[in-house]
């Protein structure tokens, strides 16, 4: 893996996030009935930064759980699915809510028709709305974000490398190539 | 760190790493349980076989309900309705599931190495559900799972496990196992319930259960298997119980938050009292409770490591 470009450092990824907490308020006219959801591990660090950019922007505390979708991955049948099953944390109901599903990147959009299914488990939400703070293109599914932190036009020979503090001791953005 | 093998024989062919992540697997997937929607995908379209040789509810039952959260078919043999009546061996039995398409095997036993043997004859998984007096793998990693929840980590805990140690699978389990994680492992039995060659597992052995009781963090009470070979060892259930038995007053002579386990059935009043076994020191249920989701990490991982 070879590192190509830097394309968000720290001040750009915490400006998405801000932003993207605006618009999530605006388009939910507020934060009335709202709630996240991050996928495992990178969306649920975002998500909790949502969430307290929303608390700081309109003071109100939005519910945010943790979703691991390995259980409900379409690959797990051969070897590539292969993975730890981490902690699924949704301790509040979703039904009739607007839950914003949180992720890092949106890719081929698999890991979001898991994480749609795994949701239909827990309820019905009233809506559910993507934010992501990466979209690189390709997909494979009829799937699209509510909300972007930046758009990233990638080769398929690339990856994009998303680094938080909680789990990187960074924020940045990286498009590396694959050797 | 990822699962390779296709079946889960014993505690023993497992090093710390592997223990550590059956663990953390099931750690992981009780929640499930907690949903009112208790389910999820993972083994669509799996079939996993039941095929039990001796009486056990608690255990069939429990797999079968982990497969079932699971989403995986299953079926159930029990030896006594079943053709092993007209004499078909172990390995026929085990080659028919085979060609039946199952994809799992978990196989309880008499005889000791049932499992091991069944395993070594079939390409699909085998989960050894207790064979003879060798292995109850699960059973281990249940009590291992309920004592690193309520004690967060099992290394440097003083663990005591009492009763019938020779006959006891559940006892040779959690000894591999709770040894493997760092535990300091007690077993105490009257001499004639104490294997030959057990100080080789790397345990210390006392006849003196209040003594055995004095560090412990948590102690293990084995079921007195009256129904077996206890008999010509302790003809008077009353005389274990006087000596060996876990009541208030032993308990109320050890560490304060002692940790009550009993791999069930009961028998109330032989080892344990009633008070003890209902009292706020036991964690019998939820040792049940965690029981699923052990199983079901293990079904998972044994489908995920093979091929």
């Amino acid at each position: 893996m070879q590192i190509k470009a830097k394309i968000m450092d720290t001040e750009a990824v915490e400006r998405a996030i801000t932003r993207i907490a605006h618009e999530i308020i605006e388009k939910n006219k507020g934060t009335e009935g709202l709630c996240l959801v991050g996928i495992r591990n990178r969306g649920v660090h975002i998500a909790s930064r949502l969430a307290a950019c929303v608390k700081k922007i309109e003071n109100a505390v939005v519910p945010t759980g943790a979703l691991d979708i390995t259980l409900y991955r379409d690959d797990l049948a051969c070897a590539s699915g292969r993975a730890v099953v981490r902690k699924t944390e949704i301790d509040f109901d979703i039904n009739n809510k607007n839950l914003v599903l949180v992720d890092d990147v949106l890719y081929t959009g698999r890991t979001i028709r898991a994480a749609l299914d795994a949701l239909s488990d827990f309820g019905r939400p009233r809506s559910i709305q993507l934010a992501v703070l990466v979209d690189r293109g390709h997909r494979e599914l009829p799937i699209r974000a509510d909300f972007v932190g930046k758009n990233i036009p990638t080769a398929c020979n690339e990856s994009v490398e998303v680094r938080l503090k909680e789990s990187d001791q960074v924020d940045e953005v990286l498009i590396a190539v694959k050797e | 760190m990822l699962w390779t093998r296709k079946d889960l024989l014993g505690l023993e062919y497992l090093n710390r790493e592997e223990i550590e992540l059956i663990l953390d697997t099931a750690s992981s997937f009780k929640e499930v349980s907690t949903r009112e929607i208790k389910k999820v995908p993972a083994l669509r379209g799996k079939t996993a076989v039941n095929l039990f040789y001796e009486p056990s509810t608690r255990t069939r039952v429990s797999f079968e309900v982990a497969a079932k959260r699971l989403s995986a078919d299953v079926i159930n043999i029990a030896a006594e309705t079943s053709s092993v009546r007209k004499g078909e061996t172990l390995i026929d039995t085990g080659k028919n599931i085979q060609a039946l398409k199952a994809d799992i095997v978990i196989i309880r036993h008499n005889c000791s190495g049932a499992a091991n043997m069944l395993a070594r004859a079939l390409d699909i998984s085998v989960v050894n559900a207790g064979d003879g007096w060798h292995e109850h793998p699960t059973q281990a990693l249940l009590d291992m799972l309920t004592l690193q929840e309520k004690l967060g980590s099992i290394r440097g805990l003083h663990v005591t496990i009492v009763g019938d140690i020779a006959h006891s699978r559940v006892a040779r389990s959690n000894i591999w196992g709770l040894t493997k994680l760092g535990a300091q492992v007690t077993v105490c039995a009257p001499e004639i319930l104490i294997p030959a060659g057990i100080e080789k597992m790397g345990v210390n052995i006392s006849n003196n259960i209040d003594q055995a009781l004095k560090n412990a963090d948590a102690v293990n009470v084995l079921r007195m298997q009256f129904e077996r070979d206890a008999n010509a060892a302790f003809p008077e259930q009353l005389e274990y119980f006087k000596k060996f038995g876990i009541t208030s007053e032993r308990l109320a002579k050890a560490k304060k938050n002692i940790i009550v386990m009993h791999p069930g059935p009961i028998n109330r009043g032989i080892e344990v009292s009633s008070e003890v076994a209902d009292g706020e020191n036991s964690v019998i249920l939820e040792q049940v409770t965690n029981g699923i989701a052990v199983r079901m990490a293990v079904l998972f991982l044994v489908s995920q490591g093979k091929g």
